[in-house]
């Protein structure tokens, strides 16, 4: 980042069990490892509960002010409620990023820069579902490479508890096919 | 060497308690703060520190252990959220009463009653005006980030053992569900029996033959006794509040409104002061980090110089506004913006309420 | 033979415990309560435990035993007793701690406090002193007043189908797994005196091999300006009718329930 500012605020929201928060807590603890400020704000309470769930990450090169937002620099979608909810707390000229799977009525916004990625198709023919989130991270970080892939081994590492630290080649092989598949819409 | 990590505040606090050294952690669960006991007792510190760590029946039982070890001279705490500290209110007033130091932490819900389990600080009145019977006071400290989770662990514990006096941290549902990067600090050794007995004369840990007794009670049932006991009470919280009052400024220096909040609503509102001076408008923040000592001589020198007007953002119906009023003593326009219930007000509503609190209107919510 | 004659170590008879001070007791005359305190004091001294002692006071008619009490002592609020224990010897285990609690105290406001205390096995001695009456306040009703019996709150005596039955808390208690010794005991006569200072005794034994365990003592006493009778005449009441209901004895012992229960539940 060679000291310039940078500051993304962004929201990552689907169903719950899609992985949401753990992929935005392994996004900011990466932050964390490359030096950035970081912050995490789930949804909490009864609306986790089998609903949708939503995760405010923040990263930025100076100190964080308020971590709860209503305006964001990216919203990577997982669902059509999350569309619906957060489409327009995108900031004009901001990212929009969905998974296609499931989704009836496309975003419509034409002042953004819209991707999808077929995350949740490719997870299921290539069998690796649980990895699901890192393939949509992946998607994200090649369009805004915030975060070296260097430091998302390291958040990785972070994250998982040890006994799942085998796992971290599959998860960055998911990151790294999530950047092949990763599609600009508009 | 101290260590970066990525915690939830619930989880910061927990972490932050058995480095800090604390003898007995007792509790019961209650949302949005469950997790401070989840992690202790994964953490379990009886087997590294040897500090305790107890599930306890009810919040007046948690609070009453508390009683029984600060009384001996352990550094003892609890954590719950609104309802649970409403029960905790008796044994609160108690150890007030008794003079012992320890930890009481509300990671703050919405109410009245059962309310919500989304943040709030509609508990300050209760915090920092009394809230069990008699006159008493809380030192409250009122961290706004994962970082101050962990800080003010051993702050309230230092000042809760320097004034044997009730310590408060006085959190809400957003700070504790929240994840951040936090330093935690280097272990601290809990203290032996021997340095407990030695640097708490008055605990009771056993009478040692040809010494005098020691008693713990809040108990003085003459009226003269209980004065005397009192005045001595005002004369500690004096001097507290000379010693002890904390807080941060940010762009208050040339600010002609001033937003005032603690907590999360302290972290709304810091960007709410980005997007003011981003529009011309010169605005700054002041954030207690003390809620009792309260920041009021650095509100009345702000007053004095000038600010037109004072902003009291809060999640509630109004509460802190009052201090910050007295603060003020009508030197310039004071008015409070909130939402209520466990809604938190974006950075956007505060902005936009700071605007019209600029423009002259009074009512803003 | 002279005064000063008499006064010597080998003729003594009796001598107060060191543990309790020369301060007037502020019970009333003939109440159990000084005799519990004495034999209390007196057993923790001939153990020669009173430096690792920490006792817990009640609050009401016994609020104030700390002050006679020379021990370190906590005064905790109603029915708070068994927590503040509990806290204590949590970050003590090597210490003595007891509670010292009334009925009202015990089996009424702090009846959660009493019974999860017993049922986590906090190996402490929690005494229970049952009067049924309320005696600090001026004789209102106790969850352990007998049925039909009238007090200020009962004034035309307890009717167990409003106000509920006399509470057999100790028979409760005596069921949880993890409460080590519970018995029943009376002070009223010299040999009560006897049986119930070596159930104290035997408690603090239990104490000191350090094991999970409760110990439950509970001492029937008389109330006698509560229930309107001479310190005798009250004595004698209680032995004709609460020992009916509330049958002194042993209930449990190092974990097992006695053969033949005092008391049918």
């Amino acid at each position: 980042m060679n000291g310039e500012f940078m500051n993304e605020e962004i929201i990552i929201a689907g169903f719950g069990g899609q992985g949401v928060l753990s992929m935005g807590k392994i996004l900011a603890y990466s932050g964390l490892m490359q030096g950035l400020e970081v912050s995490w704000m789930p949804s909490y309470g009864p609306e986790m509960r089998g609903g949708t769930a939503n995760v405010t990450v923040i990263l930025s090169t100076e100190r964080i002010s308020s971590p709860i937002l209503t305006a964001f620099d990216t919203a990577i979608i997982l669902n059509q409620q999350s569309l619906d909810k957060f489409e327009n707390t995108v900031k004009p000229g901001g990212l929009l990023i969905y998974d296609p799977n499931g989704i009836s009525r496309p975003p419509e916004r034409t002042d953004l820069r819209i991707y999808s990625v077929e995350a949740s198709k490719t997870a299921n023919e290539k069998n690796m579902h649980k990895i699901f989130n890192m393939i949509v991270l992946g998607g994200y970080l090649k369009v805004k490479p915030v975060v070296s892939l260097d430091f998302i081994e390291a958040g990785l590492k972070k994250s998982l508890p040890e006994r799942h630290h085998k796992l971290i080649p599959a998860n960055l092989e998911g990151v790294k096919l999530g950047g092949e598949i990763i599609n600009r819409v508009n | 060497m101290s260590e970066l990590r990525l915690m939830k505040g619930n989880e910061a606090l927990a972490e932050a308690a058995i480095r800090a050294g604390v003898d007995a952690y007792y509790g019961y669960p209650i949302t949005p703060q469950s997790e401070v006991m989840e992690y202790l007792m994964a953490a379990n510190p009886e087997k590294t520190t040897g500090m305790v760590v107890l599930q306890a029946e009810s919040e007046v039982s948690s609070i009453n252990m508390v009683y029984g070890a600060a009384g001996a001279g352990k550094m003892a705490m609890t954590s719950s959220s609104s309802p649970g500290v409403s029960l905790m209110q008796e044994g609160i007033s108690y150890i007030a009463g008794a003079e012992l130091p320890c930890v009481v932490v509300n990671v703050v819900r919405g109410g009245p009653g059962l309310g919500t389990i989304q943040p709030s600080q509609a508990d300050y009145f209760q915090t920092v005006k009394g809230g069990g019977h008699g006159d008493y006071k809380l030192i409250t400290l009122a961290p706004a980030s994962v970082q101050e989770m962990s800080d003010f662990m051993r702050l309230a514990f230092e000042l809760a053992f320097k004034y044997r006096n009730p310590a408060m941290i006085l959190s809400d549902g957003a700070i504790g569900q929240m994840m951040e990067k936090v330093e935690l600090f280097d272990p601290i050794p809990r203290r032996t029996d021997e340095e407990v007995a030695q640097q708490c004369p008055w605990a009771t840990t056993g009478r040692k033959r040809g010494t005098q007794k020691r008693v713990i009670t809040s108990l003085r049932l003459v009226a003269s006794v209980q004065e005397e006991f009192n005045i001595k009470l005002q004369k500690k919280y004096k001097q507290i509040q000379e010693n002890e009052v904390r807080c941060e400024m940010i762009g208050c220096e040339d600010a002609q409104f001033v937003i005032v909040a603690y907590g999360s609503s302290a972290r709304t509102s810091m960007k709410a002061v980005e997007l003011a001076r981003k529009s011309g408008l010169r605005a700054g923040l002041l954030r207690p980090q003390t809620l009792w000592p309260f920041p009021t001589k650095e509100l009345r020198s702000l007053a004095e110089r000038g600010v037109q007007g004072f902003l009291s953002v809060e999640m509630s119906a109004g509460q802190m506004v009052e201090d910050v009023r007295l603060a003020v003593n009508g030197r310039s326009r004071v008015e409070h913006f909130g939402r209520m219930g466990g809604v938190i007000a974006s950075p956007l509503d505060i902005f936009e309420a700071l605007k019209q609190f600029a423009a002259g209107e009074k009512k803003l919510f | 033979m002279e005064l000063e004659d008499i006064i010597k170590e080998e003729n003594i008879v009796f001598k107060k415990t060191k543990l309790l001070n020369d301060k007037p007791l502020s019970y009333c005359p003939g109440c159990g309560h000084g005799t519990v305190h004495r034999i209390l004091m007196e057993t923790i001294e001939e153990l020669g435990i009173d430096e690792q002692t920490i006792g817990i006071a009640p609050v009401g008619c016994a609020v104030m035993a700390y002050e006679f009490m020379e021990i370190d002592m906590q005064e905790a609020a109603h029915g708070r007793a068994p927590a503040l224990a509990t806290g204590i010897k949590r970050v003590y285990p090597n210490k003595y701690v007891f509670t010292y609690q009334g009925d009202g105290d015990l089996a009424a406001i702090g009846t959660a406090e009493t019974m999860h205390c017993c049922n986590r096995g906090e190996n402490i001695l929690i005494i229970f002193i049952n009067n049924g009456i309320y005696g600090m306040t001026g004789g209102q009703m106790a969850p352990t007043t007998l049925e039909g019996a009238k007090t200020s709150t009962s004034p035309y005596g307890r009717d167990v189908s409003t106000m509920g039955y006399p509470i057999r808390i100790t028979e409760l208690i005596a069921q949880l797994p993890a409460v080590r010794y519970v018995t029943r005991q009376s002070v009223h006569t010299p040999a009560a005196v006897r049986k119930a200072k070596a159930a104290i005794k035997k408690a603090f034994e239990y104490q000191a091999e350090g094991k999970q365990g409760t110990c439950f003592i509970e001492f029937l006493s008389n109330c006698n300006s509560g229930w309107k009778m001479s310190a005798v005449q009250a004595n004698k009441w209680m032995e004709e009718n609460t020992f009916k209901y509330y049958v002194p004895g042993d209930i449990k012992d190092n974990f097992k329930l006695l053969k033949n229960p005092v008391v049918e539940l």
